[in-house]
């Protein structure tokens, strides 16, 4: 008989799924001794540094080099025309369009790349951007996206003009970038035409910046005796920069090696490819010296990649029971001067149409329209997956609008309106596959948890006394997992993902994967995934990332993939490892593979007590005792196109009170329950969800990048940008149900971004709930105190001054 | 993000730096350094000397002189919050000096140089108009005296002179009868305030003896709301009148209007901030 | 512009450099002398990535100048450790999962050992307040909550 308490002390021995292992990067980080891009120093190296446009719309005039290259220091300076010749003025973006390296001819945003200086270092390089001088001839702006296809507008890219046959759809303006549906309109509008009860509610979704700690930069070294180049950069899908450098370039793909090295968060922020980039790749093959960019604050929110900026409006078509019977949102998306959104390349909307949400919709349509503006390009999906920010807001903002027309509690709105748990695995009326959930049983959990019923009394004594309370209630599904390469691509690469596990003859293993972490705790949660399929303990197994040289081609790591195709990548690897073993393990125990089972960590002959072969043992033999025919050694690589993505989902409730002389919000409580499958290092997904729900919180409650009529950014220090310190962030409540995805191998969906997602509109309910007896159906992003107050003043709730 | 090419000096007295200053055209004190830092690495400012006055220690310190406390001008944040003398006597510095930026910039960023860098977002300067502090300067001149009320004339613009020190600021000892409030809205640790405001009370019994409300970010520079104090000035004070002086201190700002607010919300945050630190110094004055 | 001779003690060690006057005590720690542990994060005193230990205080050392720390003791998250291995508060990040990408982690620490000995027993409210000069974009901060009362925990028995 099997010795359960021995079984669980090999199980425990494994550090495998389901534990709270300690995180195997913390000890270099600790240390100081993480090895980030700014980190990197190489002999010769060189400083770039970029001249910027102080206009958001102009035309260049002129530019002198002459006092710049006069400066002792000082190498280069670097121009569109010096570009001109090897043809990387301009570069592709991910979405179909191009983008002006530096500016050629005209910008067309503030602080737009105009001028390189490559100088000894970054002291040199700063004053000899101060010394390029470049005349230009100011234009008209184009501020407001709304204005953007009027026919007076100003026509912003005239390299574009009369190609009206854009990358995604016909353009119907200069200034018109695409325009994209989802869903039948007919049937939707009909359904409105007869419906019992209507909403309708236009909302913005401000443009924000994912702001990481450690800004972009690289550093690019490019070797002429062997024409080979090495770029270590921030990025968060360094294969995919190798095949677009490649293409670029000229430089075979084989002789091209992108490093990711230790990554200060990424956000969305580093899956583009940029400028400061491309520029430092060129300056290194013209100097033949290495060249480090590394952008400052300024220029991070300034320039390299935003995210959201969606105009939206959200109409539901009901019964007078609250059952919705339609669903359409219309989109005029502010995509900036250059469409560098990161979407699969169908999807210029990214995964917008998964904005039927949670609930079992009969008919919807989706419309969106991107245009260009006088604004820096990017439209990254921060810490979300592609647009399904945007997509979960729009719907819970409107569905909390028609639970508040019809009376109807906002939580029982939702449970009127869910897929039902029997209904998984549901196809949405957008065309998705929703794979598994259980929202009614993860509603009533939270619920009761909170004590639903109490705090709606309470704010009802609240609202007696004139005060401000609101409970939120944000009950989402993410689609996250990018995702089956039937519909999913990036520049023509399909977005599987890859693992490549080596099992050495002692038993320990290495494994690569063609992710990348950014905080994530890859060397972690893979290792562990590893551990529980080979039976080896994950102290034993070493996780590489980043580096193309040695890793498999991966599209990287965003949209929450990871684990969804990464992680099944490498569960499918370790399964063909073990599938080996176990035919080694036959030959060795001398029975039919047959007779063999897996127990932990062991082969054993099923019914003989003491016939078996650790996976250690197993591992020595493949290398030199393997059954007659089969090739030795242990290893195994997997390119996992996944046949579905995953779906994640949570309820969140926040609660709040309202300072009505300031218009200060306070979070009193926040509880979030997520459901991401199995669960595969609990404190590490409580982590993520920490972060996540306070990206969230810094979104709802303070970030913006606002312009003014000139298209001046204002306020890209983090003065202005609301970064929550220790002080503003709320504690935060978590918990959880378990409901694995049916497709996945280990039946794990993704966690990082839901908190992020589910959190914001969960804050806008509840700033728009304390409010909502007042006939306040919504409130624009951010809530801060000085919006909030003046949504007070508007009502005459504030002391009379 | 890099600061122009400057001369470093360090000075080693007051006497040394106010020479320094005569000797070097155009130079800058260096204090904290943290306003005067960060505008050099936008270059908006681009002196071509810094005097380094950090190593000034007649310039440090906090000493007792009778009912008043003599603030060295190179006392830091920290040592603001730290000192018992203030904690004791002197409760609305102590106050101040938490909410201001945060704890690393505490622990650099000085009173003097925050008292004359002339940001309007500066604290204290709207902190030594409630205390009704003198300034103690030295020059080329020799040292002069002055009082907080009226050295501050504009953003960045004060009645400094030129090669002109601030050496010490004095401050009285809060007596029986008299409290101090302090209330500030920031959008979060580290920001200026959206509004702040100080307020010193003397009680003569119920009735309000005097009273001095200062206003910092509303205007460009620190000011008192005058009209307010004389509607208290004199009366027992309750919430009808407090009210009305909030209504004075309204029409007292003249904000710039920013991602902070537009001038219609920072005036009512001045007026809200002065409100809560007059209930607050009542309650302190009367015991 | 002429340098100048800058001598400090780092981590116990006499250093000596030649710096310009503008130079930015971060970018000497990290260019001149390749602790690279201190981290740049916003280069304006906000994000307190770059803090290290000054003559027993917490600065933030995009905002010091170099010339400044001439006779100083400078102490960066690399000597924290010693040879009886990680300090407290390393091992209760580490224990409290209270870091992920790690760029603000060494700024957090130093932070935090020097907040320790400021206030070795302090309440959460004390913790949020006296690291509130070190931003932190992953995790939410109250994992380093836990991480900075367990440290103190620690320390208080040793």
């Amino acid at each position: 008989m099997d010795n359960p308490t021995e079984q669980q002390d090999r199980e425990d021995t494994l550090k495998g799924v389901g534990c709270s292992r300690r995180r195997k990067e913390d000890a270099r980080f600790v240390q100081g001794t993480g090895r980030y891009t700014d980190d990197i120093k190489l002999p010769g190296m060189l400083f770039a540094d970029m001249v910027r446009s102080p206009y958001a719309h102009a035309r260049i005039k002129s530019i002198n080099k002459e006092k710049a290259l006069a400066l002792p220091g000082v190498h280069a300076v670097l121009t569109a025309d010096d570009l001109k010749p090897l043809n990387l003025h301009w570069m592709p973006t991910l979405a179909g369009d191009v983008q002006a390296v530096l500016a050629d001819e005209k910008v067309h945003f503030q602080y737009q790349e105009v001028a390189v200086v490559i100088a000894d270092d970054r002291y040199i390089a700063a004053d000899a951007t101060e010394l390029v001088e470049v005349e230009y001839e100011e234009l008209e702006v184009l501020v407001d996206p709304h204005r953007a296809m009027d026919a007076d507008a100003p026509i912003l890219r005239e390299d574009l003009v009369g190609k009206m046959d854009g990358a995604h759809s016909v353009r119907v303006h200069d200034n018109h970038i695409f325009n994209w549906q989802a869903g039948e309109k007919d049937a939707t509008d009909r359904v409105f035409e007869q419906a019992e009860v209507t909403v309708k509610q236009d909302m913005y979704y401000p443009r924000v910046h994912p702001c990481p700690m450690e800004t972009c930069g690289c550093v690019a070294s490019y070797d002429k005796i062997n024409e080979h180049l090495t770029v270590h950069l921030t990025s968060q899908a360094p294969h995919v920069v190798r095949t677009v450098v490649s293409m670029l370039s000229g430089i075979p793909e084989s002789r091209v090696r992108i490093v990711s090295p230790d990554i200060g968060g990424g956000f969305g922020n580093k899956v583009g490819i940029y400028p400061g980039y491309v520029v430092s790749i060129v300056a290194s093959i013209v100097l033949g010296v290495p060249v480090k960019w590394v952008e400052d604050r300024m220029e991070n929110i300034s320039t390299t990649a935003f995210a959201r900026d969606y105009h939206m409006t959200g109409e539901i078509a009901a019964d007078s029971e609250g059952r919705i019977k339609a669903l359409r949102v219309n989109v005029l998306a502010d995509h900036g001067a250059f469409d560098a959104c990161a979407d699969p390349s169908k999807f210029p909307a990214g995964l917008m149409h998964i904005c039927t949400g949670s609930y079992d919709i009969p008919v919807a349509h989706l419309n969106v329209d991107g245009v260009y503006t006088n604004k820096a390009p990017g439209g990254v999906a921060y810490r979300c997956s592609f647009r399904v920010t945007e997509a979960v807001y729009v719907i819970e903002r409107t569905i909390d609008v028609l639970a508040q027309k019809l009376g109807i509690d906002k939580a029982e709105i939702r449970r009127r309106n869910f897929v039902k748990v029997e209904q998984f695995p549901y196809k949405t009326c957008l065309g998705w596959e929703l794979d598994s959930g259980d929202y009614h049983t993860a509603l009533e959990k939270v619920l009761n948890a909170v004590d639903y019923e109490s705090l709606r009394r309470e704010q009802q004594e609240k609202r007696a006394q004139g005060e401000l309370m609101g409970i939120g209630l944000c009950t989402f599904t993410e689609i996250v997992g990018a995702g089956p390469s039937r519909n999913c691509d990036i520049l023509g690469v399909g977005m599987f993902d890859s693992a490549e596990i080596r099992v050495h003859p002692t038993g320990s293993i290495i494994a690569r994967m063609g992710t990348i972490t950014q905080g994530q705790g890859h060397q972690t949660t893979y290792a562990q995934i590893i551990a529980s399929e080979l039976g080896i303990s994950s102290d034993d197994i070493s996780i590489e990332e980043g580096d193309t040289d040695t890793a498999p081609y991966g599209l990287g790591t965003y949209g929450s993939r990871s684990t969804p195709v990464g992680g099944a990548a490498t569960a499918v690897a370790a399964r063909k490892i073990r599938a080996k073993a176990q035919k080694i393990a036959a030959h060795l125990l001398e029975v039919s593979e047959n007779d063999i089972e897996w127990d932990i960590d062991r082969f054993k002959v099923k019914g003989v007590p003491g016939q078996e072969k650790t996976m250690k043992e197993v591992a020595w033999a493949a290398y030199n005792n393997v059954p007659e025919g089969m090739e030795p050694g242990l290893e195994a690589v997997d390119y996992y196109d996944p046949p579905n993505f995953t779906y994640p989902f949570g309820i969140y409730l926040c609660v709040v009170d309202i300072d009505k002389s300031t218009g200060e919000t306070s979070v009193r409580r926040f509880y979030a329950l997520d459901d991401c499958g199995t669960r595969i290092n609990p404190m590490i997904i409580e982590g993520q969800i920490h972060g996540g729900l306070t990206e969230g919180f810094a979104v709802a409650m303070g970030q913006e990048m606002p312009f003014d009529e000139q298209g001046n950014l204002l306020g890209n220090t983090l003065m202005d940008y609301f970064v929550p310190t220790f002080v503003e962030t709320p504690h935060w409540e978590t918990d959880y149900t378990v409901t694995p995805s049916p497709h996945h191998p280990l039946g794990a969906k993704g966690v990082a971004e839901s908190p992020h997602v589910g959190s914001i509109p969960c804050f806008t309910s509840a700033i728009v709930d304390a409010f909502s007896h007042l006939d306040v159906t919504h409130m624009n992003m951010p809530h801060s105190a000085y919006r909030v107050w003046q949504k007070v003043h508007e009502l005459g709730l504030d002391s009379p001054v | 993000m890099i600061p122009a090419q400057f001369e470093y000096h360090k000075a080693t007295s007051i006497q040394d730096a106010i020479a320094q200053l005569g000797a070097h055209e155009e130079s800058k004190l260096l204090a904290g350094g943290h306003s005067l830092l960060p505008m050099m690495k936008l270059r908006f400012a681009e002196p071509p000397h810094l005097i380094d006055i950090n190593g000034i220690e007649e310039l440090r310190g906090i000493r007792l002189d009778g009912d008043t406390i003599c603030i060295g001008a190179m006392t830091t944040e920290n040592e603001l919050i730290q000192s018992e003398i203030l904690q004791q006597h002197c409760p609305l510095l102590v106050e101040a000096a938490r909410l201001v930026a945060d704890p690393q910039v505490r622990n650099r960023g000085t009173i003097g140089g925050d008292v004359v860098h002339g940001d309007p977002g500066n604290d204290h300067p709207a902190v030594m108009l409630a205390l009704d502090a003198t300034l103690v300067l030295h020059g080329p001149d020799g040292e002069r005296q002055t009082p907080a009320n009226g050295f501050f004339l504009g953003t960045y613009w004060n009645d400094l002179q030129e090669h002109e020190i601030l050496v010490e600021l004095r401050v009285p000892v809060i007596k029986k009868g008299v409290g101090h409030g302090y209330h500030k809205l920031k959008r979060k640790t580290g920001d200026y305030a959206v509004a702040a405001s100080p307020v010193v009370v003397e009680l003569d019994g119920d009735v309000c003896r005097d009273i001095r409300i200062a206003l910092t970010n509303v205007a460009p520079m620190a000011i008192r709301a005058e009209a307010a104090e004389a509607i208290l000035r004199g009366k027992a004070i309750d919430e009808a009148l407090i009210d009305q002086a909030a209504r004075e201190v309204v029409a007292a700002c003249e904000p710039a209007e920013d991602l902070r607010g537009d001038a219609l919300y920072k005036s009512n945050m001045a007026a809200e901030m002065a409100r809560r630190s007059i209930r607050a110094a009542l309650q302190q004055a009367r015991g | 512009m002429t340098k100048q001779h800058v001598a400090f003690k780092l981590n116990g060690k006499q250093v000596d450099v030649l710096v310009e006057p503008r130079e930015l005590l971060v970018h000497t720690i990290r260019e001149s002398l390749s602790l690279t542990g201190t981290h740049i994060g916003c280069e304006s005193s906000h994000c307190g990535a770059c803090t290290v230990d000054l003559d027993g205080k917490s600065v933030k050392s995009c905002t010091v100048l170099a010339v400044q720390a001439n006779g100083s003791e400078l102490k960066t998250v690399e000597g924290l450790a010693d040879a009886e291995g990680l300090h407290a508060v390393q091992q209760a990040f580490i224990e409290e999962h209270g870091l992920q990408c790690g760029f603000c982690t060494p700024g957090m620490l130093i932070r935090a050992y020097r907040f320790l000995q400021e206030n070795p027993n302090p309440t959460e409210e004390e913790i949020r307040w006296g690291m509130s000069g070190n931003l932190c974009r992953c995790t939410g901060y109250q994992n380093i909550v836990k991480a900075v009362q367990s440290a103190a925990q620690t320390l208080q028995k040793a």
